[in-house]
């Protein structure tokens, strides 16, 4: 056991646990957070995702050990459904889910991609989205809401 | 104090000077206090003082076991059937604020719990509307509570009942002049009536509420990461469990070696039971590796029949239970006189429920009590077999619904809730179970394989004068229903016996009434039972016989079960007969389809998808480059419950064989619509969900196990992936009755891709998925 200090949605958390144990396990069991899912432990599905330092990672295939120095955001730490972010709005308004589940490796693989580069192309948006699972079939609402979140990004004057 | 608690519930709690084991024995206040403003912290609703009045709980003739008024004014209803991704939670929330004249944010609905809600079986996709949004259980109760309310007003204001109306939460007399409100009527208190059978329904050229677009109320929870799934419960002094299954289907226990993880972090107990091993550890990481750890020597499985070959396995037993749906006694002779024979088999392949996550449960047993956080679609039934899995009466028994992933039928919801309650009762502690990725996929209930005989008689106009269906599948086990722990993998480990096939040949005639629950009858036969036709179709020469063995595998039902892979091969086919009278097939279909509603479904989708009429195949195919075609799909779901009509348009890669579906042009007719958007949201999930299965997705094996077993041995249509452009055309029918929704569009998708492939490239495929090879090896042997 080794002890970790962990800055999520920007608050600090210290946790003793396992070098080994995969970040997903420490921020769904340890700090009780319920955006990043177990889909299939094998970094394959996407549902898991959080962002470290703005890149989309998939924290089941991630030793904590490896994260712990990063500034760690998940759903939660993005927006409240009182004041959702800009991309859950996006999400909300287009009702791009089904029962939701996965909706971490969606909407973050999509913002660090977005964020990096409000003009990427759908094509773009689509390679990314290549290796993020949705079993529900709302694949079409999904890329509908990136769409209509990285029009609001390009609207946005850019410094 | 676990977090998942809100500060009320804790509060609540705290003054009660009740643990949390203790308060859930109460059917009192406290509970329903601590159940609303859990739903509504969840949803990220305000949290108002929720109804404080007592409640028996199940029952479902009681009016107070479905609708409670709060002093506040706020309704509580409590239902019997669960959200499961398909939008059934904001549905039936709109039917009561529509019944009981509130607004949408003034309900609060309590789904699925044994000790609060009422027992209504089962929440199966299709008939989840239906037996909700008819004329009984929910909205028969909200209807008679209105009815009530106007009542217990009129002797209130002294006036006759038929002056006054309910309004946002008030009765009121016509003119405005007057008017009181729920809360004063009934706040806090029973009503104390039985739910009426005459209550009047509001007729739905009336609703305001129902028939909306209304949004989705979980949604901004689950797209900000407050939403609670099963898998994110938590409960005081949980610990983690995980299972060890044998290494092959069939195998036996013959040993555990727990040595071979003495010391290891955090283990609490190795648990056995008859086949059954898990281990339990402080935490998740801790059981995981313990589990890896585990040495387990097991019996060798059974053995698999060979894949390449299994279809004619399949077709060889002899161990089968045959059913007739119907036989009209001439087909033979029919077909003799036939200007002209078709013949065709089609094959689909096993298939799996598959969800995004694995499943989980939460499962606190104690000697004479327990308490299951679950997934499950049928909280009643899982009590009484995990009575029977734990040995205690199922009023001992609590089990509570929490929202798991997409289901789409029995994944692993009810095999996981007995894994964590096995290793709850061992170690005296709550424990929580997420199934490894490969267990779930290794031993799930799988969508069953499918092998099907057509036979068509056309006379010499072209049309059909019979059909001859003759259809293999298999079982075993399927939904552990009030009985059957052993149907699915958990109670056969842990020494129950799962459904098997009683076999029975010949088949005894058909008797009773028509019915084509499993869609086993063509649209296009008449459906004909001693003299009654309850068909859709006009083909009075008619023959559906099927056989059932039993499968290797255990089976259960998978969205759209068995009536998808029937519609497969009565949609394809029926596109190969109109192919080989040179006719057009959408023409073909209506020639043979006398149910007006289906006849509508099918035009409406033509014409939007600007149809041409022509014959299948395309004219002046080329044998190379991108070859593109429109094919057609129609189905009566389960021959009473959803019209849905499919055009599709697809691009296939003669090179590669790659097909991708471009078009697709949906026409759905369910009666009433509740939420329009929903449906929509429904009949595109089933598209794309279909189109994934009919190009992508097929159970394979080797020897003596599984082998698709992760994302990239079972690899379905991700995000990224190409997808058609939808469009989908809703036939609202405000004045018929409910039916099922969500398993209408996915049913045809498979038969109409196909039917465009043929389109666009004359090649004839019978057998799913439409892999690339397999799409490829069709196109060469129609080079040849």
């Amino acid at each position: 056991m080794s002890v970790f200090t962990l800055t999520v949605n920007g608050r600090r958390h210290t946790v003793d646990v396992d070098p080994a144990t995969p970040l997903l396990y420490v921020l769904a069991d340890d700090l009780n957070l319920h955006g990043p899912k177990f889909g299939c432990g094998l970094g394959q599905c996407g549902a898991c995702t959080v962002l470290v330092n703005g890149e989309a990672t998939r924290s089941c295939s991630v030793a904590v050990q490896s994260a712990a120095a990063g500034e760690i955001v998940t759903l939660e730490g993005l927006g409240s459904p009182q004041q959702p972010h800009p991309i859950q709005q996006a999400f909300i308004s287009e009702q791009a889910m089904q029962c939701g589940y996965c909706i971490s490796g969606v909407m973050l693989t999509a913002k660090a991609l977005l964020d990096r580069n409000p003009n990427a192309t759908d094509a773009e948006i689509q390679q990314a989205l290549s290796t993020v699972l949705c079993r529900c079939g709302a694949h079409i609402r999904m890329l509908r809401a990136i769409d209509r979140y990285a029009r609001g990004l390009r609207e946005v004057p850019q410094p | 104090m676990s977090p998942r608690l809100t500060a009320e519930a804790r509060a609540a709690l705290r003054d009660a000077g009740l643990s949390r084991r203790d308060f859930v024995k109460r059917s009192g206040a406290l509970v329903v206090a601590f159940s609303t403003a859990r739903v509504a912290s969840d949803l990220g609703l305000v949290q108002g003082v929720v109804s404080a009045q007592r409640l028996d709980g199940a029952g479902s003739g009681n009016l107070d076991a479905w609708i409670a008024i709060g002093a506040d004014g706020r309704v509580t209803a409590y239902t019997g059937k669960c959200e499961l991704g398909q939008g059934l939670y904001t549905a039936q929330t709109q039917l009561v604020a529509e019944e009981l004249c509130v607004p949408v944010e003034r309900v609060t609905l309590i789904q699925c719990d044994t000790a609060l809600t009422p027992d209504q079986g089962t929440t199966s996709g299709a008939q989840s509307h239906p037996t909700n949004f008819n004329h009984a259980n929910l909205a028969l109760a909200a209807a008679t509570a209105r009815e009530a309310l106007v009542s217990l007003a009129a002797g209130r204001l002294a006036v006759p009942a038929d002056r006054l109306t309910a309004a946002e939460g008030q009765v009121r007399l016509a003119d405005g002049s007057r008017q009181i409100s729920y809360e004063e009527l009934i706040g806090g208190r029973r009503f104390n009536l039985q739910v009426s059978r005459t209550a009047a329904r509001k007729p739905a050229r009336e609703w305001t509420v129902l028939g909306q677009p209304v949004p989705r109320l979980d949604i901004p929870a689950m797209a900000t990461g407050t939403f609670e799934y099963v898998q994110n419960v938590r409960v005081p002094g949980m610990l983690h469990g995980r299972v060890v299954r044998p290494p092959a289907l069939g195998a036996t226990l013959v040993s555990v070696d727990e040595s071979s993880v003495q010391g290891l972090p955090g283990l609490v107990q190795v648990v056995v039971r008859k086949n059954f091993v898990g281990v339990v550890a402080e935490k998740p990481w801790q059981a995981e590796q313990a589990a890896r750890r585990l040495k387990t020597a097991w019996a060798a499985g059974t053995t698999l029949p060979d894949q390449a070959t299994f279809y004619q396995h399949l077709r060889s037993q002899t161990a089968t239970r045959d059913s007739l749906s119907v036989d009209s006694g001439d087909v033979d002779a029919a077909l003799k006189s036939a200007a002209r024979v078709v013949r065709a088999t089609y094959l689909h392949p096993y298939q799996m429920h598959a969800s995004i996550g694995t499943a989980c449960a939460v499962a606190d047993v104690q000697k004479d009590k327990a308490t299951v956080w679950s997934a499950t679609q049928a909280v009643y039934p899982l009590r009484n077999t995990m009575a029977m899995v734990l040995g205690l009466p199922p009023e001992s028994v609590r089990i509570m619904f929490r929202m798991g992933p997409g289901c789409y039928g029995v994944n692993g919801a009810d095999a996981v809730s007995y894994d964590a309650a096995l290793m709850a009762q061992a170690v005296g502690r709550p424990v929580r179970v997420q199934l490894a990725r490969q267990d779930e996929m290794a031993w799930e209930n799988y969508g069953p394989a499918f092998a099907v005989d057509q036979r068509a008689g056309v006379d010499g106009a072209g049309t059909i004068i019979a059909w001859d269906h003759e259809g293999w599948s298999l079982s075993l086990g399927g939904r552990p229903g009030l009985n059957a722990p052993g149907n699915v993998v958990t109670g056969r480990l842990a020494g129950f016996e799962p459904a098997g096939v009683a076999p029975r040949s010949p088949a005894p005639p058909p008797s009773g009434a028509y019915a084509n629950a499993s869609n086993t009858v063509p649209s296009y036969v008449s459906g004909c039972i001693g003299g009654a036709c309850g068909g859709t179709g006009t083909v009075r020469s008619e023959r559906v016989l099927s056989h059932l063995v039993e499968s290797p595998f255990f089976t259960g039902p998978l969205r759209s079960p068995a009536r998808l892979q029937n519609t497969f091969a009565h949609e394809c086919f029926l596109d190969e007969v109109a192919a080989a009278v040179r006719a057009d097939p959408i023409e073909y279909r209506l020639r043979h389809v006398r149910d007006p509603r289906l006849r509508e479904v099918l035009k409406r989708a033509a014409v939007q998808a600007g149809w041409d009429a022509r014959p299948s195949p395309r004219p002046a195919i080329r044998p190379n480059g991108i070859a593109r075609g429109r094919g057609a799909a129609c189905v009566l779901y389960e021959g009473d419950n959803g019209y849905c009509a499919l055009v599709a348009e697809v691009e296939v890669d003669q090179e590669s064989g790659v097909v991708l579906v471009r078009r697709c042009v949906a026409a759905i007719d369910c009666g009433p619509v509740s939420n329009p958007d929903g449906l929509r949201n429904q009949v595109e999930g089933g598209l794309i969900h279909g189109m994934s299965r009919a190009l992508r997705e097929e159970v394979t094996w080797a020897g003596d196990r599984v082998t698709s077993i992760d994302w990239q041995t079972y690899r379905p249509w991700f995000v990224g992936e190409p997808v058609p452009v939808i469009d989908t055309i809703v036939i609202n029918r405000p004045d018929g009755e409910v039916m099922g929704a969500g398993e209408t569009s996915i049913t045809v998708a498979a038969a109409a891709i196909g039917n465009a492939i043929f389109d666009a490239t004359g090649a004839r495929i019978r057998q799913l998925p439409f892999a690339p090879e397999r799409v490829k090896a069709a196109l060469d042997s129609r080079n040849r």
